[in-house]
């Protein structure tokens, strides 16, 4: 693999004993480090499964352990069903879902169109808005006037607060920025010779060469829109706006009972397995575009990280 | 545009001074026309970058005020450095919750910082690449997920009812009261710290690992280094760079610790256990309504930790570091 277009598998020209240009180690220290590795990710997985096991359990189950069912003896879709059937938790998702995509699709517009401007070796004004990005990632503006601002703004309560704020990370303009960079400059030239404008070739040369860190940051945008839950907290008071993890919060971390008024079911499903059916439900989206997000990592994540 | 090509060899002198200048600089106005596509692209994005990062800046001057919502920025009264007596007056919620800031930000930096350094070396000497990458995939998983997720499968393992303690009431042991128990919440806290980002935290060190060079490990090699003395002397020098750029990183947020995490967990330890400066004030301010004061605190910190990252980079700097930035 590649990191910062470095590639680490290297030949080392037949010297015995190093590998990868590392020292080998001894075969004990190899197996130790692969068993603790091994533990880590035992670690990692484990607390899914007893997750995942409880929300396909029913009543009885639940009953016999108490709590969390590792292995339910009958499997049963109830809770999903209930969580699905059009309450609380499914307008929770929806809610997710619109402020996930719609700003995502803002982010991106936003941030690839600043990084591609403060690419421009020739721009005026380049260099102290350059400045500004980079500045902004060292502070933090503080909670009591940001939170004093949406307020002002009258964005209280909207969805849009949920967005807005947050449309625009500073480190995300300088990853996409670093990769722009890369592209050869002879290339938009002898596009601008041809008579393209700076829209076309942003949109029919830049955009279509760079759709690994386009991956990569766009990712990175929609999981923090999914998984924010403090901006819910600070400017949603009502409750048709929840997102997924404010729900997951009152219901699961807080252990507040989910009721029949939150479900349209007749019969209610056992409450660990309606818990862990949210807990689930708020993680398979993750789960699904980590893989793709995996694959584009040492490409462009990385891209300006550390050379920021 | 027009180009004069001059040949510039030692004979020819500099070109007459009467003569047309090579290049035209041109005017700003000529320079916004000509560029005028460019700055379209990039209003946006730094209209939002300045509304919300540099805009709430002067927000703080509310720190300085007897702050009343109603009222707003001009109506509301100058107290000068009234709201700041907190700071100095020894206020018992404000000590206790810098006392856990700073605790907090030393375990963090002592027992959480080196794992991931660790960890990356351990996967280094992974000898097939699919494995790594296998491993990689599971170990970065935990970074991307929220904290109210992780919170939960914690509870969910750790808590009265959760697997762990159904495994240990089964074989007749007592009961593990880990989860809302204040004595054990920092060590909770830290557990969480370091599944959720350690992986993740391995890619800059891997990064910097592949970037020592070969010849070095042979060089130590011949000259008869045993591998630990490599490690001490190839393999530390070359993570060197990175390490100091994350550790005066860590130091200017050493304020900051875990908020989302922690207001989350707060109901169940308590204040007394769990609060910290950024709660402070969250729980003064937005709940509470002491606007002023809320703010002073926040800008103190914030202050402090802009003043420990530009301190330890000039430090970094006077050890021949090249630390964050550089002039």
């Amino acid at each position: 693999m590649t990191i910062l277009g470095v590639t680490d598998r290297r030949r080392t020209g037949g010297y015995q004993g190093l590998r990868n240009g590392q020292p080998l180690p001894s075969p004990t220290a190899r197996v130790l480090r692969g068993a603790a590795l091994a533990v880590c990710c035992f670690l990692v997985l484990f607390p899914f499964v007893g997750v995942v096991t409880t929300s396909f359990a029913g009543q009885d189950d639940v009953n016999r352990t108490g709590g969390l069912v590792m292995l339910p003896r009958e499997w049963t879709l109830d809770a999903y069903q209930a969580i699905f059937s059009g309450g609380v938790v499914t307008r929770a998702l929806l809610v997710s879902v619109f402020v996930t995509v719609v700003g995502t699709l803002c982010s991106m517009a936003v941030s690839t169109l600043l990084g591609y401007a403060l690419s421009s070796p020739t721009m005026v004004g380049r260099g102290w808005m350059l400045m500004l990005v980079l500045l902004s990632l060292l502070f933090s503006p503080g909670l009591i006037p940001s939170y004093l601002l949406v307020k002002q703004l009258g964005l209280i309560d909207s969805l849009w607060a949920l967005i807005v704020p947050t449309m625009l990370s500073g480190f995300n303009v300088i990853v996409v920025r670093a990769f722009f960079m890369g592209i050869p400059d002879e290339l938009l030239q002898s596009a601008r010779i041809d008579g393209a404008g700076e829209w076309a070739i942003f949109r029919l040369i830049v955009l279509p060469l760079s759709k690994a860190v386009l991956a990569v940051v766009g990712l990175f945008y929609a999981v923090g829109y999914w998984n924010a839950f403090f901006n819910v907290m600070l400017y949603i008071n009502d409750q048709s706006k929840w997102t997924l993890q404010y729900v997951l919060r009152t219901y699961v971390v807080n252990n507040t009972r989910i009721g029949g008024d939150q479900v349209n079911v007749d019969a209610l499903p056992p409450q660990p397995a309606l818990q862990m059916a949210v807990l689930v439900v708020s993680i398979v989206p993750v789960l699904l575009v980590y893989p793709f997000l995996q694959r584009h990592f040492a490409k462009g994540a990385l891209t300006g990280a550390v050379k920021g | 545009m027009t180009m004069t090509v001059q040949r510039t060899d030692q004979r020819s002198g500099p070109p007459a001074a009467s003569g047309p200048p090579a290049r035209r600089r041109l005017s700003l106005a000529a320079r916004i026309r000509r560029d005028r596509m460019l700055l379209l692209f990039a209003a946006p994005g730094m209209l939002l970058l300045i509304l919300f990062h540099y805009l709430p800046l002067l927000g703080n001057v509310i720190a300085f005020q007897d702050y009343l919502p109603f009222l707003g920025f001009r109506g509301s009264e100058w107290t000068g450095l009234g709201n700041f007596s907190v700071l100095v007056t020894g206020d018992a919620e404000f000590v206790t919750a810098l006392k856990n800031t700073l605790v907090l930000s030393l375990i963090q930096t002592v027992f959480v910082f080196p794992i991931p350094i660790l960890l990356a070396l351990a996967l280094n000497s992974l000898l097939s690449e699919r494995v790594k990458k296998l491993v990689q995939s599971i170990l970065y998983l935990p970074h991307f997920l929220s904290w109210v997720i992780v919170v939960s499968l914690f509870q969910q393992i750790l808590g009265g009812s959760g697997i762990v303690n159904q495994v240990l009431r089964e074989q007749g042991f007592g009961v593990l009261n880990v989860i809302g128990n204040p004595d054990a919440f920092f060590a909770v806290l830290t557990s969480q710290v370091v599944w959720k980002d350690s992986g993740w935290a391995t890619i800059l060190f891997l990064a910097a690992l592949s970037r020592i060079d070969v010849e070095q490990y042979e060089a130590a090699a011949v000259d008869g280094a045993s591998r630990w003395r490599q490690l001490w002397h190839v393999t530390l020098p070359g993570l060197r760079g990175i390490i100091i750029l994350l550790l005066i990183l860590k130091l200017g947020d050493s304020l900051t610790v875990g908020f989302e995490q922690i207001i989350l967990q707060q109901p169940a330890v308590g204040q007394q256990a769990s609060e910290v400066l950024d709660t402070y004030v969250y729980n003064n301010g937005i709940v509470n309504g002491d606007w002023g004061t809320a703010a002073a605190v926040g800008l103190v910190k914030g202050l402090v930790g802009a003043a420990l990252v530009f301190g330890a980079n000039k430090i970094a700097h006077l050890f021949g570091e090249a630390g964050v930035y550089q002039r």
